[in-house]
């Protein structure tokens, strides 16, 4: 029954490394930047709505009102103002921009907020249950999470495949320049990808908040390795494989918790270096899929 | 009266290389002018030029009378000039019909959609849902083609339109064609074939090296002109 | 303009330059060797870190400007350079033999990890080898004799701290002149120059028949060799690892990025001047505490859109300067006077830097 257990809650944690995976997909499906800094735009995210919380007394719920639409804004100039320069000075340029803005944003929030935890309270969501069998449970927040991680992929799927901004993201992604032929502000489409992409971060730090009960400026170091991990082990370029790919880290993960308390981390990440390893062709496909 | 769209001594190149030498040329409301020359002697980069899709070192770029040649290509596309790039260049991984859709980006008005596309070039019809990378080269040619008249515009700039295509599929694709020529849409057209090229024009420019030539309609000018023009004077005087 | 011979070229190497660099380089080593001698320990102390933030920079851009490959993840090969010195250091060697012997072990390590990494490309590349990281120091970790996560010292040390002092300023002179010397070489030899092709466009270097993974292997492995040395002289300066959180931290990839951007990435001396510039920072502003990082990571966003050449780039454009010759230039000599030709322009001997007119190909950064 732990096993079963283990294996339920690895699941559902799957969810939430999928919806921390989505934004860095979008990213790199469709503008081909790979954000170092998406773990700490998730901080920044849960950071909001913990300040939030904790000097206005605006609920989580409230603050991811704002906090989502905030965080998109800042996407979409952060691409117009940073991304898309770096974007015509080569391969390397977006990388080391993203990379600067992941150094600068951890060490701002420790001198900021010093390193202790701000609290994100759900009240009793963290802690309420639903019992299915004698010893196994499953957590009514972890099941949110899950609900919206799946809610969030579908969305942005419908997105790609039946808008006209969705359509321009795929053309932009085939071709931009050609794009630009047929009257489309190629920046535009993609600081609006970007935008995305910082949105879906934002609430999945939240969620990711809510989860450990608070945030720590150490936390998208981890958060975008994860994140990055169910992405590979899903398939570049498959949304829906982000979720298989957050679904098999979780497992990962909660299985070797129920070995040892310290175990969870390192099992991931060789888990993920053997997907690595023994899919017979490596990475090479990227493009988003609808 | 002003022209359509006209360029006044572009000079254009890459790096050091200069492609476009002090070349000259308008198009007016309604009319073919087909530039013709060998690989190499400038066409494409003028049409790059044209479309704003490529900056000129010198010269200037008069759309309606009104200088453009600052004009980005996305904002000149607006303005109604529309470049079908060599190459085709399809968004490989969008439908037919997305593709089409795309081209009416830019939200200009006028008689041109899905329906009146396929209309035009009916051997789009049963592919509206095919995605574009499984198309032959003559659908890809017609489907890029169909999504720059999306784009409502009022000139069209065709760039190598039977590059690479069977002479059967190229006869079709100017079949079509010839519901889109006229109705006071002005074509700068880049064609290799020179029957072709005679069959459709109005006007004819002939580059070499860069250089505008040989100017003249087809019944004006002498196919030794033109081939004289086409390959320089050594290789006339043989 | 000179009458250029049209397919008459040569190619050259810039032997002349080679060798007066290697005379003063010489030299300069031989200074610095002496160094000791001359100034306190706690001024030679102080270059000790110089010498190692000039490796490390070396390294990440032997990594990413020459083979295009931007890592995250050296840390790892430092934390294992460090922790190495511990390990060879229990089974009985003195703790500078047990650094360069650390060394050829790690090496052999990346050179298996190298086939995990290169298994993803560009960004993919760099946030796995940040993965690689992490699960090395999660491994290392699990090692009670190493101190599991708190750190520890090294038990076997040279007791005087004079000659402590003196022996791994000397090693870390050693190891940046090998890494100087090595990259040097390395770049002027074949590989140097498919290395080069492979970064400009990795497609075409395949075409052409470069083996774009074994020179890419080779850097790979070079630069984790060179910093697991840096990261042994770390720990023997600070005599042990404080925490391994700290020696396997991703603040030492974010200071190579700096180093490097700052300097100029693709060119030798980039680095060097990049180690320095950060160096002196890093004297001055450190006792800003993090704000120095917040400060560091908005420099190198502010170089990489604005100044993409960096300090040397930029003084070479200017000036037409380098210093180390890993060039190889194709020099289209001059038509031979001919006895009828207009006796007012002789045509002029082509040499690569005084000749203007020549037409030069170069493949320099």
């Amino acid at each position: 029954m732990v096993i079963v257990n283990a294996l339920l809650q690895g699941v559902l944690l799957g969810g939430l490394f999928a919806m921390a995976a989505l934004g860095l997909s979008i990213a790199f499906g469709i503008l081909r930047v790979v954000n170092l800094a998406h773990g700490e735009i998730m901080t920044i995210g849960a950071y909001l709505a913990a300040v939030g919380l904790s000097s206005l007394g605006v609920s989580v719920w409230v603050s991811l009102l704002a906090v989502v639409p905030l965080m998109g804004v800042v996407g979409y100039w952060v691409q117009r103002l940073l991304l898309q320069r770096a974007l015509t000075l080569g391969e390397l340029a977006p990388l080391l921009v993203t990379f600067g803005i992941a150094i600068i944003i951890p060490n701002a929030l420790i001198e900021l907020f010093t390193t202790n935890k701000q609290a994100i309270s759900t009240g009793d969501l963290a802690v309420r249950s639903i019992k299915l069998a004698d010893g196994l449970y499953v957590g009514v927040l972890p099941l949110l999470t899950m609900a919206v991680a799946i809610a969030l992929i579908a969305g942005t799927q419908l997105l790609l495949a039946r808008t006209r901004i969705g359509r321009h993201m795929r053309a932009a992604a085939d071709d931009s320049e050609t794009l630009r032929l047929l009257g489309v502000d190629h920046r535009k489409v993609y600081a609006a990808a970007m935008g995305l992409a910082f949105a879906i971060a934002a609430l999945a730090g939240v969620f990711f908040g809510m989860r450990q009960g608070g945030v720590t400026p150490f936390d998208g170091q981890l958060m975008v390795l994860f994140a990055f991990e169910a992405v590979i082990i899903g398939g570049l370029g498959s949304l829906w494989g982000t979720l298989a790919g957050g679904i098999v880290l979780g497992v990962a993960q909660t299985l070797a918790g129920v070995v040892s308390p310290e175990l969870p981390l390192l099992v991931g990440n060789l888990v993920f270096l053997a997907v690595l390893v023994l899919r017979p062709t490596g990475i090479v496909r990227s493009k988003v899929v609808v | 009266m002003t022209a359509l769209l006209a360029a006044e001594s572009i000079t254009a190149g890459y790096g050091d290389s200069r492609a476009v030498s002090e070349v000259s040329l308008a198009v007016e409301r309604g009319e073919v002018l087909a530039l013709v020359g060998a690989n190499g002697a400038g066409k494409s980069t003028l049409l790059r030029v044209l479309a704003g899709a490529h900056r000129p070192t010198a010269g200037r770029v008069h759309l309606r009378g009104e200088d453009v040649t600052d004009v980005r290509d996305f904002e000149r596309s607006r303005r109604g000039v529309c470049l079908v790039p060599e190459g085709r260049r399809l968004f490989a991984s969008l439908t037919v019909r997305e593709n089409l859709e795309v081209g009416a980006g830019s939200r200009r008005a006028g008689r041109w959609s899905v329906d009146t596309v396929v209309e035009a070039l009916p051997i789009l019809g049963p592919l509206l849902d095919r995605n574009a990378s499984q198309l032959s080269g003559g659908q890809q040619q017609a489907v890029a083609i169909g999504r720059g008249l999306m784009t409502n515009p009022d000139v069209l700039l065709l760039d190598e339109v039977s590059l690479g295509l069977a002479p059967i599929v190229i006869d079709e694709l100017y079949a079509s064609l010839a519901g889109v020529w006229g109705g006071g849409l002005g074509i700068v057209l880049v064609e290799q074939d020179l029957e072709r090229t005679l069959a459709v024009a109005d006007r004819i420019v002939c580059m070499l090296e860069g250089h505008a030539v040989l100017e003249g309609t087809p019944t004006s000018l002498t196919r030794e002109q033109i081939t004289d023009a086409y390959f320089g004077h050594e290789v006339a005087s043989w | 303009m000179a009458d250029l011979v049209p397919g008459a070229v040569r190619v050259d190497r810039l032997r002349r330059r080679m060798i007066t660099v290697q005379i003063i380089g010489a030299g300069v080593i031989l200074l610095l060797a002496m160094a000791p001698y001359v100034f306190e320990p706690s001024v030679t102390s102080q270059w000790i870190k110089l010498f190692y933030l000039i490796t490390l920079a070396t390294s990440w851009n032997l990594l990413a400007g020459f083979a295009g490959m931007v890592s995250v993840g050296q840390q790892a090969y430092i934390g294992l350079g460090a922790y190495g010195v511990f390990v060879f250091n229990d089974l009985g060697l003195d703790p500078y033999t047990s650094a360069l012997v650390a060394s050829v072990v790690i090496g052999a390590v990346a050179f298996g990890l190298s086939f995990i990494a290169f298994r993803l490309r560009g960004g993919y590349f760099a946030i796995g080898t940040w993965v690689i990281a992490e699960a090395v120091r999660q491994i290392v970790i699990r090692f009670d004799s190493l101190g599991a996560g708190r750190g520890r010292g090294i038990e076997d040390y040279t007791a005087d701290p004079v000659l402590r002092n003196l022996f791994t300023y000397w090693l870390a002179l050693g190891i940046l002149v090998a890494t100087l010397i090595g990259s040097l070489f390395l770049l002027r030899s074949r590989m140097g120059v498919a290395l080069q092709s492979i970064r400009d466009n990795e497609v075409a270097a395949r075409a052409v028949g470069v083996d774009v993974t074994r020179a890419k292997r080779i850097v790979f492995v070079l630069a984790a060799v060179m910093a697991a040395l840096a990261g042994s002289v770390i720990c023997l300066q600070q005599i042990g690892v404080q925490s391994p959180s700290q020696i396997f931290s991703v603040s030492f990839s974010a200071f190579m990025v700096f180093m490097v951007l700052i300097g100029g990435i693709g060119t030798l001396e980039g680095p060097i001047i990049g180690a320095v510039v950060y160096y002196v920072m890093d004297l001055y502003f450190s006792q800003m505490g993090l704000w120095y990082l917040v400060v560091l990571g908005c420099l190198a966003i502010v170089v990489t859109l604005f100044l993409p050449r960096g300090l040397w780039g930029e003084l070479r454009a200017r000036f037409d300067i380098t210093l180390f010759p890993v060039g190889h230039r194709v020099v289209a000599l001059p038509r031979p006077a001919e006895p009828d030709a207009s006796a007012s322009a002789p045509a002029p001997r082509t040499s690569p830097r005084t000749d203007a007119t020549a037409t030069t190909a170069s493949t320099e950064g």
